[in-house]
């Protein structure tokens, strides 16, 4: 095939991708558009040509060892819903639009962090896009079959060409708006669609290498198996293989979340946060599928052409050799398309990176002060152009010097090893809120800086002057200094090497100088919302504490150079509106600030929005959280805090005892209320029973006469239940309100006693009840005997009137015992149900399992008792016998 | 036939005057001297009239009225609370409850029986 032939293929593809990114921009809205599988097939520009050709060469040469790069993705999958979520939320509260922004934000908006991450993201992503170069050019000429042909100037070079129609096109792709913030919803579809057609190609090949050219799986695994080489392509290699696993699954695992690239689709191009839902199996089915015929496309070459050296092309030269150029050029095609994806969506995001994080900040943003608005957004769109076109440009220049040492493999992997520096800032800065800028900076130099010594220096002196010897014997010819065998770890492979010790350097540095080092207080600030992303709306917007001193116009004169004046009067108007304050405001608060910073942050990253802000605020914001620290690090308002607390403690007991008090209050005043309602009921009973009798003798002339003597002696009965009551009513209130008083004279217990039963002896007899009272020791004892008897009426009539009649005893003992006079009145009666014994000394409370024979007590009786043995200071009890009856009884206080 | 009517109360001497009014009235009188008694008393009869107290041991007048109209085969009877309480806020409880009637004692044997006509027409 003619070069010819494959540039207009190429332009023709080309524009395909254009068009599809043209009509998808066009049709924003559209359900497909914004569809979770979209997001979800472009986090498939993962797949690079490292993908597409590279496992192809790993896979010939070392079996499955091209395996664990798309573990570690697969493991990192169903964490995104715990990690990738937080990220993206956090992204979008503050409009964050790169991995530098969002590890600089997070250290407090730290200007030089932004910058470092852009240069260390820039080390690593440059040879990776040579390596796509790289990848294009190769098979470009595999295909267009002119391999005799040397390039004697880089102009006959077709792959400057290639770089440049690239360079162009990503260019152009990638920088419609200035905000980096909005959505390229273009470029999502088309990297999707590209997603698409790498697969769908790379699966064709596979079928044809597996089912066409070969007998299906069993025939070339039958075949392969009689090489002497073929256990080494089945299995782990032992321990020191499995360690290389292992550090390359952490590797890829890191480099899911980190390379710029992934954060670009996966985080930033997010349009909900369920998408994710989709991609967790989606993206892990994908890359399933695109490792099913890696294995067998490898041996096929290794059985079919057998040159290890072109391994990594077989996909490409396996149908070439059966002459099927229409089924190669899909192939080409679909690397192609790998290549494109990855180069598109890299640039953008680095050019992002490079515009907002390191040129902006550090040199422009003066210029930008004075500038009009629409002057400002082409020249932020410029520079992003530019920044494209130079990326890939170097990239270009890496490529020509370096290439030819270059299997896609180790470029792939250094990248990943580089960009991994950033993991300790990116995943413990999410979880533990001490790690610091300065550590971070730390961190990140040293892990680079061991990186740079044990792959790139080797790397650089092997490509540039061909000499091993840096490898073999070390620095000066140290043998702990072997940059691939440091410290005499020898048994890792290079790139597993130097993620080892980088990683454990990085991160002890992180951890050390974070413990030694507290960051400032807007450090800890954004530290907070980002570990606890929740409650960030609160800290952020909330920040009504505020030291600076701004005024409106000053911001509203800054935005406007960014946003253009349409743009900003718009937000604002829905700020003031949002908050309810009057548009007239003249001096901005904490709220306008934070708001302006994060309308910036969009257009030119978030350091270069803070200096900006900061530029017209007269002094340092604080924001509530700040505040708390610094009330918290101040001793003497610690000390006065506790005094606070304490009087506020006081404060609350008071409140509280007087609610009591209240509530005591409120409880007597129901009280009363209740034994007036039971005293009228009480009292209204007898006067029914006297009524309706009353009404029926006068009215009913023809009433019987042993009915009208049974409703007089009725009525008679009511009518001396009636007295009892009032007496007893009387008696009580008398008592509980302390207006009577005692006569306390020395008394007799036995006289007293005898007199009592002698009063009651007669209602016993007539129900043939004895009272047994055999004790004839006098004790005399202090204590108003009206008041005991009364006492004592009321126990033994109770016995009584719950003794069973003929075989009722009551017995009535006393004792002096301990400087206490006991009084004990014992029946042989019903007893008292346990549930009740709480409740007998209340007053009206009369037991639900009475006699059937009602007895017509007062309700009054015990609880009366009760309070004339309170006041002798003495106390009243009851018990259930063991046998029948209950025992009653009273202690007075000797005297 | 004779009308029935069951008189709920634990106070006898009221009972007595009631017993002897209905009677006199040409009611089959049935005495119950609390809720549980009532409800034994309904199961074997379906009374025209349940007059019932609310203030009585065991099971009162409030958790009687209950059970019965939890009863169905007493959806058609009557039932009057005659009781002492006579605050507003008793009267408007035992109606909620479901009672047709709300009495207070001290009462007129002569407005008892006319209401209790009038509610049984």
């Amino acid at each position: 095939m003619s070069n010819y032939v494959l540039f207009f293929i190429i332009i023709i593809y080309l524009s395909l991708l254009f068009g599809i990114a043209f009509y998808a921009e066009k049709k924003s809205k559209n359900r497909w558009v914004n569809s979770p599988i979209i997001y979800a097939l472009a986090m498939a520009v993962y797949c690079t040509a490292w993908t597409y050709y590279g496992s192809i060469g790993i896979a010939a040469t070392s079996g499955i060892d091209f395996l664990p790069i798309y573990l570690g993705p697969v493991i990192a999958a169903p964490l995104w819903i715990l990690l990738l979520r937080k990220v993206i939320r956090i992204s979008k509260q503050h409009k964050i639009s790169s991995i530098a922004d969002f590890i600089s934000l997070r250290y407090g908006n730290h200007r030089f962090l932004g910058a470092l991450v852009t240069i260390i993201c820039l080390l690593g992503i440059i040879p990776y896009i040579a390596l796509q170069l790289q990848a294009v050019s190769e098979t470009f000429q595999i295909l267009a079959d002119d391999t005799s042909y040397v390039s004697k100037s880089i102009y006959d070079d077709s792959t400057l060409y290639i770089a440049l129609i690239l360079a162009v096109f990503a260019t152009f792709f990638g920088t419609q708006s200035s905000d980096a913030s909005v959505k390229h919803k273009g470029i999502l579809v088309s990297v999707a669609f590209e997603s698409v057609i790498k697969l769908i190609f790379f699966l064709c090949i596979g079928v044809y290498v597996t089912y066409v050219l070969f007998d299906g799986t069993e025939d070339i695994y039958t075949k392969m198996s009689q090489f002497s080489n073929f256990e080494r392509l089945t299995i782990i290699n032992g321990f020191e293989s499995g360690f290389n696993w292992m550090y390359t699954i952490l590797l890829s695992f890191m480099a899911i979340f980190l390379l710029p690239r992934q954060f670009q689709v996966s985080v930033v191009e997010n349009v909900r946060e369920k998408h994710l839902k989709t991609a967790i199996w989606l993206f892990p089915l994908y890359l399933l599928l695109f490792n099913i015929f890696v294995i067998f496309i490898a041996w096929g070459g290794n059985l079919a052409i057998g040159n290890p050296e072109q391994a990594e092309y077989y996909a490409l030269l396996l149908p070439l050799q059966n002459d099927n150029t229409f089924l190669a050029s899909l192939v080409f095609l679909g690397g192609f398309s790998a290549v494109i994806s990855m180069v598109v969506v890299s640039t953008l995001a680095l050019s992002t990176m490079l515009s907002n994080n390191l040129i902006i900040p550090y040199g422009f943003l003066d210029r930008f002060l004075k500038n009009h608005p629409d002057r400002n957004a082409k020249y932020i769109k410029n520079i992003r152009r530019i920044s494209i076109f130079s990326i890939i440009i170097l990239a270009y220049a890496f490529y020509v010097n370096f290439s030819y040492e270059l299997s896609l493999y180790s470029i792939g992997l250094m990248a990943f090893v580089i960009i991994a520096q950033l993991a300790p800032a990116f995943f413990i800065g999410l979880f533990w809120n001490r790690g610091s800028s300065k550590a971070t900076i730390i961190g990140i130099i040293a892990g680079f800086s061991v990186v740079f010594y044990t792959l790139i220096l080797p790397f650089s002196i092997q490509a540039l002057t061909g000499s091993d010897d840096f490898v073999e014997y070390g620095f000066y010819g140290i043998s702990s200094l072997k940059p691939h065998a440091l410290f005499g770890i020898d048994f890792l492979s290079p790139p597993a090497h130097a993620f080892f010790w980088s990683m454990l350097v990085n991160c002890l540095c992180y951890a050390l100088f974070s413990l030694l080092y507290k960051g400032n207080y807007r450090e800890r600030n954004y530290a907070e919302m980002f570990i606890d992303s929740k409650n960030y709306k609160d800290l952020q917007d909330g920040a009504l504490v505020w030291k600076g001193e701004a005024y409106v116009a000053e911001i509203k004169n800054v935005l406007n150079k960014f946003l253009g004046e349409e743009r900003t009067n718009r937000a604002l108007n829905l700020f003031f509106k949002k908050y309810n304050i009057s548009p007239e405001v003249q001096m901005a608060d904490a709220r306008l600030i934070n708001f302006s910073e994060k309308l910036l942050t969009g257009s030119i990253g978030s350091a270069s929005a803070k200096i900006l802000i900061s530029s017209v605020v007269k002094e340092e914001e604080v924001s509530l959280v700040e505040v708390l620290k610094i009330l918290e690090e101040s001793k003497e308002t610690i000390a006065r805090n506790k005094l606070l607390r304490e009087k506020s403690e006081e404060l609350t007991k008071l409140t509280d005892k007087l609610s009591e008090a209240n509530e005591e209050l409120i409880q007597k005043d129901l009280q009363k209320d209740e034994f007036l309602d039971t005293v009228a009921h009480e009292l209204k009973t007898p006067i029914t029973g006297i009524r309706a009798s009353t009404e029926l003798l006068i009215e009913d002339a023809e009433m019987p006469k042993e009915i009208q003597a049974q409703f007089l002696s009725n009525m008679l009965q009511d009518s001396d239940r009636l007295s009892r009551l009032i007496q007893n009513i009387l008696d009580f209130e008398k008592l509980s309100n302390g207006r009577s008083s005692l006569n306390f004279k020395k008394n007799n217990i036995r006289e007293t006693i005898q007199k009592a039963i002698g009063g009651l002896r007669q209602i016993a007899s007539k129900k043939n009840i004895k009272i047994i009272s055999s004790n004839t020791s006098d004790v005399f004892a202090v204590y108003d005997e009206d008041k005991i008897w009364q006492v004592l009426t009321n126990l033994i009539s109770n016995a009584i009137k719950y003794c069973k009649d003929g075989d009722g005893i009551i017995i009535v003992d006393y004792k002096y015992e301990k400087g206490l006079l006991e009084v004990t009145v014992n029946d042989n009666g019903t007893g008292i149900p346990n549930a009740d014994m709480p409740f007998i000394f209340d007053k009206f409370f009369q037991s639900k399992n009475q006699n059937i024979i009602k007895p017509h007590g007062s309700g009054l009786g015990l609880a009366i008792s009760k309070q004339i043995i309170d006041k002798h200071k003495g106390s009243i009890w009851a018990k259930n016998n063991k046998k029948n009856g209950v025992t009653f009884g009273f202690y007075l206080p000797f005297k | 036939m004779k009308k029935k009517i069951v008189i709920v109360d634990d106070e006898p001497n009221i009972v007595m005057t009631l017993e002897y009014t209905f009677k006199k009235n040409n009611f089959e009188v049935y005495i119950a001297r609390d809720g549980s008694e009532a409800l034994e008393i309904l199961e074997s009869i379906i009374p025209d009239v349940i007059m019932l107290d609310v203030m009585m041991p065991k099971v009162d007048g409030y958790q009687t009225l209950k059970a019965i109209k939890e009863n169905k085969a007493l959806a058609n009877t009557k039932v009057v609370f005659l009781t002492a309480k006579n605050k507003a806020s008793d009267v408007e409880k035992g109606l909620k409850l479901g009672a047709d009637k709300y009495l207070t004692k001290p009462f007129s044997i002569k407005q008892i029986v006319s209401e209790i006509n009038e509610l049984i027409a």
